[in-house]
């Protein structure tokens, strides 16, 4: 299958801007067209390994992204959903942010078939491991480095079961970095390629640190919950990594989805088969070396 | 994307697909891909997703579906059941919370009327407010003992309050601290200040007992009726046609199930003054949806038309305004026929100088705060 990287960058950049291109993420074709200055480059490296679509298809979302210009506000980016605008215009300096974002708003908004976790996932030897956590709790950085230390990503974001399955939908994307992780993980990956830098957010600085190749190539492959961790970041904290039991793991990881009163009783079934097979951990670090030495170890090395 | 070949196409491709997915539901899994997509595309923003997923699914999605046409029925459907289980617990809430106080059962209105009754339009139907009539005289009563029990009325400028309280036909919308449901309480169908004047004693004298429930809802007649007085009246057009789907379903049902129906929906419909909403909505649920009407109401309804010139400008304007636009190439004549409707929508029910007042300060509330997208 051709990926987005096998197009000439100017054959990319006039499709984007055009008819738009076809681009599978995980279970999602998206079909994604933008008219932004300086955003092709930069999405066509985040995205060079992804399968490309032809355009007669059905696709999960229609996407787009244009410039507009505001008398206070200066030039801005409009982000759109098969014609509907979800939300304010954007500085035009973010846009590969907000089309980041505007993707994850389209999945946690039209995707109720799944059981949606706000949690990061890898697997090892076809069993994965799940992270939920609250934003700000360091789960997108330990996700990047396990991602690189032998585990295949599933996704920095999403959680995705199929209601009644233990197993993980992989949607590996880019991850995005916030703050002190950005150069965090330019230490502890010295050869990875960083999207650019994008300030002023309201996250904070970011920075997309693209999906290993192997995980897109893998994308297909799903991988039944064998463990959950609660991952807690803390400066100076001595590493800790609890076990819980299974009441307490069932109403963490019930509040931490994004659908659970949605989806209903296929909702809590799910959760309910995932405690049952997985065992469950908190865990406190500062050290991503330590965080990552620590669950290797739980997965037998 | 492929431009079609003349902006008439893209209208009548619309029309062709939403018609055709509303008339054999299971008949989209034969369409070509990129047509299917656009049907999906055209349904959701209909607000007629759910209803598709619902239609389909009751056999099983056809196998020649492609997953991911599946995955997004799949979670329409499961949206709309979540917003059906929402209102059928804030309808048992308010159920407890009007035990015991001297007033008459509610009428629950529109969607939660559909859905205790179970009739056929309910299966996938979205909506997001829980709708109930009481008599005029009641009102203070219902909403103090809602405020009572933990309702708070939505926090409103100081315009939109006064604009409720004196001229509107409901109270401002209540919502219970621990939910999201808005509760919306009426005295009348239409604002006081409207041209027609359907009397509220009348509707809710023929109101039916709902089989297990502390609700009434309208008599047959009336829900139709009220359904396209809410279609005619309506500003919010982008669920038009969902509403012309209601009405098509509703007079469908009863038609067959209801003895005495059609006899009975002409001159009721001139006894509560809703003669002219009652002629559209027949005229383009039988135009559009091909709904079944007897000769002899079609033929009565006559009576309710506009002048020729206007009926003429109406049946141009209305396919435009009713039918989603194309999400890739919208026209310029179909926003257009939508902002001459919603003007038309408040022509009737506002006296001119008050229309000019409400449409101005809108416009100054629209330019004077940042804008929404």
């Amino acid at each position: 299958m051709r990926t987005v990287g096998s197009l000439a960058p100017a054959s990319f950049a006039s499709l984007l801007a055009a008819e738009g291109l076809g681009v599978r993420i995980g279970p999602f074709d998206f079909h994604v067209r933008a008219r932004v200055s300086g955003l092709a480059q930069p999405l066509q490296d985040l995205y060079r390994d992804y399968p490309l679509l032809d355009r007669e298809r059905v696709f999960s979302a229609h996407v787009a992204m244009r410039e507009t210009w505001r008398l206070r506000g200066g030039r801005r980016v409009r982000f759109s959903v098969d014609g509907r605008t979800p939300h304010d215009d954007m500085p035009r300096g973010q846009a590969l942010a907000v089309l980041e974002w505007g993707l994850n708003l389209v999945v946690a908004l039209r995707f109720h078939g799944f059981l949606m976790l706000h949690a990061a996932a890898v697997e090892r030897n076809g069993r994965a491991l799940l992270l939920p956590a609250a934003p700000g709790h360091g789960k997108t950085t330990l996700c990047a480095a396990l991602a690189h230390r032998g585990w295949r990503l599933l996704s920095d974001e999403f959680g995705l079961l199929r209601p009644g399955s233990p197993d993980i939908v992989p949607v590996p994307r880019p991850m995005p970095l916030k703050n002190e992780s950005i150069a965090v993980m330019r230490a502890f990956v010295p050869e990875a390629r960083l999207g650019p830098t994008i300030t002023g957010t309201i996250k904070g600085t970011v920075a997309h640190l693209p999906a290993p190749a192997a995980s897109v190539a893998r994308a297909a492959e799903e991988a039944p919950v064998a463990w959950v961790v609660f991952p807690r970041w803390e400066a100076g904290a001595r590493l800790a990594l609890e076990p819980i039991g299974a009441a307490e793991a069932f109403l963490a990881i019930a509040s931490n989805a994004f659908n659970y009163e949605t989806l209903g009783e296929p909702a809590f079934d799910t959760v309910r088969r995932i405690t049952e097979g997985a065992r469950c951990y908190r865990l406190v670090y500062a050290d991503l070396d330590e965080a990552v030495a620590a669950l290797d170890a739980l997965a037998g090395g | 994307m492929a431009a079609p070949a003349a902006r008439k196409d893209v209208a009548a491709q619309v029309r062709r697909l939403v018609t055709a997915a509303l008339r054999d539901p299971a008949g989209v899994a034969e369409l070509a891909p990129g047509e299917l997509d656009l049907t999906l595309r055209l349904m959701r923003r209909a607000g007629l997703l759910g209803r598709l997923a619902s239609r389909l699914g009751e056999r099983g999605f056809p196998p020649a579906l492609p997953r991911i046409a599946a995955d997004q029925l799949v979670s329409a459907r499961v949206s709309v059941e979540a917003r059906q289980r929402a209102a059928r617990w804030e309808l048992d809430r308010l159920a407890w919370a009007l035990e015991g106080a001297a007033v008459s059962p509610p009428v629950a209105l529109k969607g939660c009327g559909y859905l205790l009754l179970g009739l056929p339009n309910a299966a996938g139907r979205s909506f997001a407010d829980v709708d109930l009539l009481v008599p005029g005289r009641e009102l203070p009563a219902v909403e103090a003992r809602l405020r009572e029990r933990g309702w708070q009325p939505t926090a409103l400028s100081a315009y939109d309050e006064r604009y409720y309280r004196r001229w509107a036909h409901e109270l401002p919308p209540m919502t219970h601290a621990e939910r999201e449901v808005e509760v919306d309480l009426h005295h009348a169908i239409l604002m006081t200040t409207a041209r027609l004047a359907p009397d509220s004693a009348l509707l809710l004298g023929e109101a039916r007992a709902v089989p297990g429930s502390r609700f009434r809802v309208l008599a047959p007649v009336d829900m139709v009726l009220h359904a396209m007085t809410h279609l005619m009246f309506g500003e919010n057009l982008s669920d038009a046609l969902r509403e012309l789907v209601d009405i098509d379903d509703l007079l469908r049902h009863f038609g067959r199930r209801e003895p005495g129906f059609w006899q009975r929906f002409w001159p009721r419909a001139e006894q509560l003054d809703l003669a002219r909403p009652a002629f559209y909505g027949l005229r383009y649920a039988g135009a559009l949806l091909g709904t079944p009407i007897p000769a002899e109401v079609a033929a009565a309804s006559r009576a309710g038309a506009p002048p020729a010139a206007v009926l003429g400008l109406m049946d141009r304007l209305a396919p435009h305004a009713l039918f989603p636009a194309h999400p890739d190439f919208p026209l310029r004549r179909s926003a257009l026929a939508r902002t001459l409707l919603y003007v038309r929508a408040h022509w009737i029910r506002m006296p001119p100088a008050m229309l000019a007042r409400h449409l101005g300060y809108k416009l100054y509330a629209r330019t004077a705060q940042p804008r929404r997208a």
